[in-house]
C-alpha cells in the first residue's frame, strides 16, 4: 500500500526491541514498520505477549527501541524522554493520582506544560463536560467508580491536546455493559477531538467495531494491517484468520493458478477457485479458509460445494451453528442466522451439502 | 455458596491462655510501674496511697529538665537527618536502574540492625576517642547526634522503602507522560504519596533514638545526660516513685508518637 508522506501521525520504521542480555535475550519487537495516519483510530491487536504494549510504550517513551526510528509528523521522537513527547497515554490501570481531585488530575498535564491558570481552568471545565464528569470534579479519584475513573483518565490524557493518544487496553477492567458504552464513547471522543488514537487490545470484537484500521500482531511482528473488513474478509495469514472471528480451515492442494486466483482441490474431489493474499505464491499443500457465516447448508448433498454429515446443531438464539463432518473427517461449521420462519429443519445424522461462493473462500499458506 | 473454610485462631486449643500469659508478662510490669508513680509513700514497692506529687517533683526537677532537653535535641535532630538520608537511600535503591553493589549497599544500610548494639557502642566510642586524640576534635553533643543518626537510618529506611516498593510505578509513568520532568514527577507525585512512609520512618527513628541507652551511655560526655541515662543514674540510688513518674511520662511520649504516626498513616492510606 503506498503511503502518502506528511499525512502520517506516527511512522514506525524498522523498530526492534530486545529485552535482556546474552542468552536471555528476547526480541519483544522484531523489526516492525507501520504508518499510522492522522485522525485515524488505529488498533494494535494481538494475544498477550505479541509486542503490542511494547510498541505502545516505545511510542510513549517509557522504553527506547534497540534499533529503528519512530517519527511523529516526520520528526524522530525515539530518543526523547516521555515528558518531551506531545503524546499522552490512557493506562490500563488508569494510573490516576490518588492524592488529587478529579479536576486536579485532569489539569496536571497542562500545569506541567506551564499553562496560565485561567487557561487550565477553562480547559479542565471543557474536558469535564466532554466526559460528562462535571458533577464529580471535586471528588478524590478513590471516591468514584471504575467507569468514572476511566472517563477521568481519558479527560486527563486529552486535556493537553496531544498529537496522538495512546490507549493501553483501557476497557479491559470494565464489565461487559460498561465496556460497550465506553466503546461508543471512545469513538465519539475521537471524532470530536480529531486526535489520532492508537488503541491496544487483545479483544478482536473491540478492534473490529471501533477501528479505522487494525494491525494484527503476533510474536513481535505485524502480520497484517488493514481495515476491519480487510482483516476479516481477506486475512493474509492463517494466524490472522484464526485470531479474528471463527473460521473453517480446510486442507487442500493447488491444482492450477492464475493472477490472484488459485484453483484448489479439497475435501475429496471438490475444487474451488479462490483468491490469495498479495505476496503469497500458492503451491502444493495449502489452507483454505471459509467463515462459518459465508457458507450455507443445502438439504441435497449433490447441490453443495462439498458434502458431509450433520453431526451437531447448536442453537445460539440469534443464530444456529451446524457442525458438519466432511468426508475426509474434517469438521466444518456453518452459521445460519435465525429468522422468524426457517423453511428447512435439519436433523443430526442427515447427509447435507455445504454451499459457498468462490469469493467466500481464501487460499492461505498451509 | 458456603463460606470458605478459614481457620479461626480462637478455636485453637491453648490460644486463649497463651495470649493471656503473653499480655500479662508484657504489660503487668509496666502497669505496676505506672500505678506506683501515684504512690504517696516514698518506696516503689510499698503502696501507701494515691498522690500526683511525684509528677510535681519530677516536673520541677532541674536535672530532669536538662536530660529532657538533651534527649529532645538529640532525637529530633537525629530523626530529621536520618529520615532525609533514609529517604534518599530508599529512592536511590528502588527508582534507578539496578546498579552493581545494590545488594551490598542494602546490607550496609541495614547492618546496624544486625550488629550487637554494645559493639556499635564500643566502636563509636573508640572512633570519637580517635578523632579527639588525633585531630583534637570534639563535637560535644554533636557526637551523640551523629551516633544516633547513624543507627536510626535503618529504622527510618525500612518503612520508606516498603512504601516505595508498594507504590504503583505507573503513576510515575503517567506523570512523565503528562509532561512532568523527573524532578516535578518526584515533587508532585512520588513525594506526596511517600509521606506516610516518611512519617512512620521518622516516628520509628525518633522512638529508637529517644530511648537509646547502650550507645548513649558510652558516648555521652559530661553534661550530656539523656532521659534514659538519667533514669539509670537514679535507680542506683534509693529509688523513689519519682522514677516511676518520669518513666510514665516517657512512656506517654512514646505512645503519643506511635499513635499519631499510626493515625496519619491510616488517614493517608484511605
Amino acid at each position: 500500500m503506498p503511503e502518502q508522506p506528511g499525512k502520517n501521525a506516527i511512522e514506525v520504521r524498522g523498530v526492534r526491541k530486545v529485552f535482556g542480555t546474552g542468552e536471555n535475550q528476547v526480541a519483544a519487537l522484531d523489526t516492525v514498520s507501520v504508518s499510522i495516519r492522522e485522525n485515524e483510530f488505529f488498533t494494535l491487536l494481538g494475544p498477550s505477549g505479541c509486542g503490542k504494549t511494547t510498541l505502545l510504550r516505545l511510542i510513549a517513551g517509557f522504553d527506547f527501541p534497540t534499533a529503528g526510528e519512530i517519527l511523529l509528523h516526520g520528526q524522530d521522537i525515539a530518543p526523547l524522554p516521555p515528558f518531551k513527547r506531545p503524546v499522552n497515554t490512557v493506562f490500563q490501570s488508569y494510573a490516576l493520582f490518588p492524592h488529587m481531585t478529579v479536576a486536579q488530575n485532569i489539569g496536571f498535564g497542562l500545569e506541567m506544560l506551564g499553562k496560565p491558570k485561567a487557561e487550565i481552568e477553562a480547559r479542565v471545565a471543557q474536558m469535564l463536560k466532554l466526559v460528562k464528569m462535571e458533577a464529580l470534579k471535586a471528588r478524590r479519584t478513590s471516591q468514584i467508580s471504575g467507569g468514572q475513573q476511566q472517563r477521568v483518565a481519558l479527560a486527563r490524557a486529552l486535556a493537553p491536546q496531544p498529537k496522538v493518544l495512546l490507549l493501553d487496553e483501557p476497557l479491559s477492567a470494565l464489565d461487559y455493559k460498561l465496556r460497550k458504552e465506553m466503546q461508543i464513547e471512545l469513538k465519539r471522543l475521537q471524532h470530536e477531538t480529531g486526535i489520532t488514537f492508537i488503541f491496544v487490545t487483545h479483544d478482536q470484537e473491540e478492534a473490529l467495531t471501533m477501528s479505522d484500521r487494525i494491525a494484527v500482531m503476533s510474536a513481535g511482528k505485524i502480520l497484517q494491517v488493514g481495515t476491519p473488513r480487510d482483516i476479516y474478509d481477506r486475512p493474509a495469514e492463517r494466524f490472522v484468520a484464526d485470531f479474528i472471528g471463527e473460521t473453517n480451515f480446510l486442507q487442500g492442494t493447488v491444482v492450477s493458478k492464475k493472477t490472484g486466483v488459485a484453483t484448489v482441490k479439497f475435501a475429496g474431489d471438490a475444487t474451488i477457485a479462490a483468491g490469495y493474499p498479495e505476496g503469497f505464491d500458492p503451491s502444493g499443500e495449502v489452507t483454505l479458509v471459509v467463515r462459518p457465516e459465508h457458507a450455507d447448508l443445502v438439504p441435497d448433498p449433490a447441490k453443495g460445494t462439498i458434502a458431509g454429515t450433520l453431526s451437531n446443531i447448536v442453537y445460539f438464539g440469534t443464530d444456529t451453528h451446524y457442525h458438519v463432518r466432511l468426508e475426509g473427517g474434517q469438521d466444518f461449521i456453518v452459521r445460519h442466522q435465525n429468522s422468524r420462519s426457517s423453511p428447512v429443519t435439519y436433523a443430526t445424522g442427515a447427509k447435507v451439502g455445504i454451499q459457498f461462493e468462490e469469493d467466500a473462500a481464501r487460499v492461505l499458506k498451509y | 455458596m458456603a463460606e470458605p473454610r478459614v481457620m479461626d485462631i480462637k478455636d485453637q486449643p491453648g490460644f486463649r491462655s497463651i495470649a493471656i500469659i503473653c499480655l500479662l508478662v508484657l504489660y503487668v510490669p509496666v502497669l505496676i510501674l505506672m500505678i506506683f508513680s501515684l504512690n504517696s509513700g516514698s518506696l516503689v514497692t510499698h503502696w501507701e496511697g494515691v498522690t500526683l506529687s511525684w509528677y510535681g517533683t519530677a516536673l520541677l526537677n532541674e536535672e530532669f529538665h536538662n536530660a529532657a532537653r538533651n534527649t529532645l535535641i538529640i532525637s529530633i535532630t537525629a530523626t530529621i537527618v536520618s529520615t532525609i538520608c533514609a529517604t534518599l537511600a530508599a529512592i536511590g535503591m528502588t527508582r534507578v536502574k539496578p546498579w552493581r553493589g545494590l545488594a551490598a549497599a542494602f546490607m550496609v544500610i541495614n547492618l546496624p540492625l544486625m550488629v550487637p548494639e554494645i559493639i556499635t557502642a564500643v566502636a563509636t566510642l573508640s572512633f570519637f576517642a580517635l578523632i579527639a586524640g588525633t585531630f583534637g576534635l570534639n563535637f560535644g553533643i554533636g557526637n551523640l547526634i551523629l551516633a544516633h543518626t547513624v543507627f536510626c537510618i535503618p529504622f527510618a529506611y525500612m518503612p520508606i522503602r516498603a512504601r516505595l516498593e508498594d507504590m504503583d510505578l505507573t503513576l510515575e509513568y503517567a506523570a512523565a507522560d503528562l509532561y512532568a520532568t523527573p524532578w516535578n514527577a518526584f515533587r508532585r507525585i512520588t513525594l506526596p504519596l511517600l509521606v506516610p512512609g516518611i512519617m512512620s520512618g521518622a516516628a520509628l527513628a525518633f522512638i529508637v533514638s529517644f530511648d537509646d541507652f547502650t550507645i548513649t551511655q558510652l558516648v555521652a560526655g559530661p553534661g550530656q545526660t539523656t532521659l534514659p541515662l538519667y533514669i539509670w543514674n537514679q535507680i542506683r540510688r534509693p529509688m523513689t516513685p519519682e522514677i516511676n513518674a518520669i518513666s510514665t511520662i516517657l512512656l506517654m511520649v512514646s505512645i503519643l508518637f506511635v499513635s499519631v504516626s499510626f493515625l496519619i498513616a491510616r488517614r493517608r492510606a484511605k
